[in-house]
């Protein structure tokens, strides 16, 4: 009892120094807030423009042809066109829908999808209107956890569109989506726990502030695994649409969606997409950092200021490309195995990584036991010794995966042997390609007790 | 005390918990009653943010919009879509006793409460700025209160495992399959051939719409009972119609 009293204490005097933000909102007034609020919409708003016809472009290309290039330079005002379109077209709604919960879903879907962006870091510390602010709306010490809560909020919009609806497709559909937000939310929350313990803290400015040397992809590799994974579950998008799945649900919990109420669902999906993406690029790929090389050119020029929503935007259509890719790809998972692949896979193996994490975490901060030098650096024993018997363990296993495959291999390719004899079975055979004919013998053949297995083997 | 800001927020938002609240409890359909509730712990949880307790909010609302969730699963498939609740009492008297019971509690909440008197508010601002808030939590529920939190999950972990064993039911022999299925039939005489299938007609292939026997009367036993208990079930009015109307106009260009 007294070590874990010690134990929780030591671990105050760590956390206490991140746990707050480190962005500075006390020369941000009240406007200059509203401002960047507007900013970020406006961001938002652009980008979503961009993405789809971006989407449809490198599809396009994927698929071998050309994608919209009618409307504006390159198909550029093509999204623009259809936005219109949905805003003219006439409003239908089912006799069986519920009326007030059919119009609350898609406003939903579209308000939540703008909330959580509010936290993302897009660049450090800029001059605007003669004040030095961070460009981010808002943080808070549980910023991250914000998101995730959000996220939660908004899956309403679907669910309850699947149940408004009064049909059995978006039912379907909207039942989906609710089993999928349940499942991989909580994947999605254990990948992030590896960032907080490198981080110490929740909060996006300091996450992104303690990146500055290495970036959380490394350390947290597999975590950046589960997350990318994660997202693109979360964001319904293929090959995790099942929500949608138009090969089985015709729109899933869209089908009797039109006009404008559908356009909403539209513009929550891909501004979902952004969100998922800023988290990813805030949480493990340094935020609004500059890539290493130019971080250093001339003493950190490229890494302040303005420049951040420079490497910020990159990095967010780093993403964007990915989700496109993967689109044009792959196809749609069956549900049974998307379903098992996140109980049975995604959250033990993110918990194991997550205690391997805290492990190490805590053996960097003296917690279990002393470290020995090596190459001039000081390492903990413990994260030694568990490096140690991973590599051990996963060679082992490794070498036995191997043996198995071989075993199997030989299993379903019985060697042939080189040359052949015709007759040596009673019944003239021809010879496999490659195979040399020995000459027959003409005796008959003899006939020992196992024959049989022998003809089958002899191929 | 509050700053201006929070007056506003309490005074707007304090009426809406209040009102999901209500719903809750006087909404028809039950998923109506749910989306109040969920409002409730959303606004709770704004309200523990307003108050500068972060993590708590923030946890609130991501806990109790997962929570929800599962209360509309359980909705959807404990009443049905349809959701017509049961208005039979199985319990006689137990209105009576309940209100009972309710003016009991409130009583002696009323009592109890009447007594207390409060002290200055500290408030958050200094464990946040000093501690942090999320560390502040974390010493509370890890250091001091570790054993009453342990206690906890471990109640609750043991009552999740109960309602598994309490609710699993094991199948006690196999189900019955097509071939018994059909010798049941035969052995009752009814629906030999299995039931109906629904209507399918030339122009609208469709579940949702009976089929007509050979007397022209629809069947019932064609359609889903969900499609009928949601009301959406069609009428072949229209295709009769259409029929006799194709069958008019033959008879009357075969006179001409």
């Amino acid at each position: 009892m007294s070590t874990l009293l010690a134990l929780t204490e030591t671990a105050s005097v760590v956390a206490a120094s991140t746990d707050n933000p480190r962005a500075d909102f006390r020369d941000t007034p009240l406007w200059l807030s509203a401002v960047k609020a507007l900013l970020v919409f406006v961001y938002l708003l652009i980008s979503t423009l961009l993405v789809i016809w971006f989407e449809r472009r490198v599809i396009g290309r994927m698929q071998q042809r050309p994608g919209p290039n009618r409307n504006g330079p390159f198909g550029l005002l093509q999204t623009l066109a259809d936005g219109m379109k949905s805003m003219l077209k006439e409003d239908v709604r089912p006799k069986a829908a519920d009326a007030f919960v059919f119009t609350l879903a898609p406003l939903i879907t579209a308000t939540m999808c703008f909330v959580a962006f509010s936290i993302i870091p897009l660049a450090g510390d800029v001059w605007m209107f003669g004040h030095r602010t961070p460009f981010q709306l808002t943080d808070t010490p549980v910023a991250v956890l914000l998101v995730l809560a959000i996220a939660g909020v908004g899956i309403y919009g679907v669910v309850l569109a699947g149940w408004s609806s009064g049909s059995t497709y978006p039912l379907m559909g909207g039942l989906r989506s609710s089993a999928q937000m349940i499942s991989y939310e909580i994947a999605m929350g254990l990948s992030l726990v590896a960032v907080f313990l490198y981080a110490g803290s929740m909060s996006t400015s300091q996450i992104v502030g303690a990146q500055r040397d290495l970036w959380f992809i490394i350390p947290a590799f597999f975590s950046f695994f589960v997350y990318v994974i994660t997202m693109v579950g979360e964001t319904n998008r293929l090959p995790f649409d099942l929500a949608e799945g138009e090969g089985e649900l015709t729109g899933g919990f869209h089908t009797e969606y039109g006009s404008m109420r559908f356009a909403m669902f539209f513009l929550g999906e891909y501004i979902n997409m952004f969100t998922v993406a800023a988290l990813a690029t805030t949480m493990f790929l340094g935020g609004w950092q500059a890539p290493p090389g130019i971080a250093a050119v001339n003493d950190g020029m490229f890494n302040e200021g303005w420049w951040g929503l420079l490497w910020f935007t990159v990095k967010l259509w780093m993403f964007m490309f990915v989700f496109v890719w993967l689109r044009g790809s792959l196809p749609r998972v069956r549900y049974d195995q998307f379903m098992r692949f996140g109980w049975k896979f995604l959250i033990p193996a993110t918990l194991a990584w997550v205690v391997l994490v805290a492990v190490f975490r805590a053996g960097q901060n003296g917690w279990l036991g002393g470290g020995v030098d090596v190459a001039g650096r000081r390492f903990p024993v413990v994260s030694l010794f568990l490096v140690g018997a991973i590599a051990v363990l996963a060679l082992v296993g490794g070498w036995l995966w191997d043996r198995r495959a071989e075993a199997k291999e030989a299993a379903a390719h019985p060697a042939v042997p080189d040359d052949v004899d015709p007759y040596a079975g009673g019944h003239p055979v021809p010879p496999l390609p490659g195979q040399r004919l020995r000459e027959p013998s003409l005796t008959a053949p003899a006939l020992p007790a196992g024959s049989d297995t022998k003809e089958a083997t002899r191929g | 005390m509050t700053g201006g800001g929070e007056q506003v927020l309490f005074w707007v938002l304090g009426p809406l918990a209040v009102a999901g609240a209500l719903g809750l409890v006087f909404a028809k359909k039950a998923v109506h009653a749910a989306l109040g509730m969920a409002l409730t712990m959303i606004i709770l949880g704004v309200f523990y943010i307003a108050q500068d307790a972060e993590f708590l909010g923030v946890i609130q609302i991501f806990v109790y919009t997962g929570a929800v969730m599962m209360l509309f699963l359980f909705v959807i498939m404990l009443i049905g879509v349809d959701s017509s609740d049961s208005l039979v009492e199985t319990l006689t008297g137990q209105r009576w006793v309940t209100a009972l019971l309710c003016l009991g509690l409130g009583g002696i909440l009323a009592s109890a409460m009447g007594q207390v008197t409060w002290g200055e508010a500290v408030g958050l601002d200094a464990v946040n700025a000093e501690t942090g808030n999320v560390s502040g939590v974390a010493q509370l529920i890890f250091g001091r209160y570790v054993w009453v939190f342990e206690l906890t999950s471990a109640l609750l972990i043991t009552a999740a495992l109960g309602a598994m064993v309490l609710a699993h039911r094991e199948r006690l022999g196999k189900g019955p399959n097509q071939r018994e299925w059909s010798r049941r039939r035969f052995r009752e005489g009814e629906n030999l051939a299995g039931l109906p299938a629904p209507g399918v007609y030339a122009r609208h292939n469709a579940v949702d719409t009976p089929a007509l026997l050979p007397d022209g009367t629809p069947s019932p036993l064609s359609l889903s009972r969900v499609l009928t208990a949601r009301e959406q079930v069609l009428s072949p009015d229209v295709y009769l119609e259409a029929e006799a109307a194709i069958e008019r106009e033959m008879t009357e260009e075969s006179e001409r």
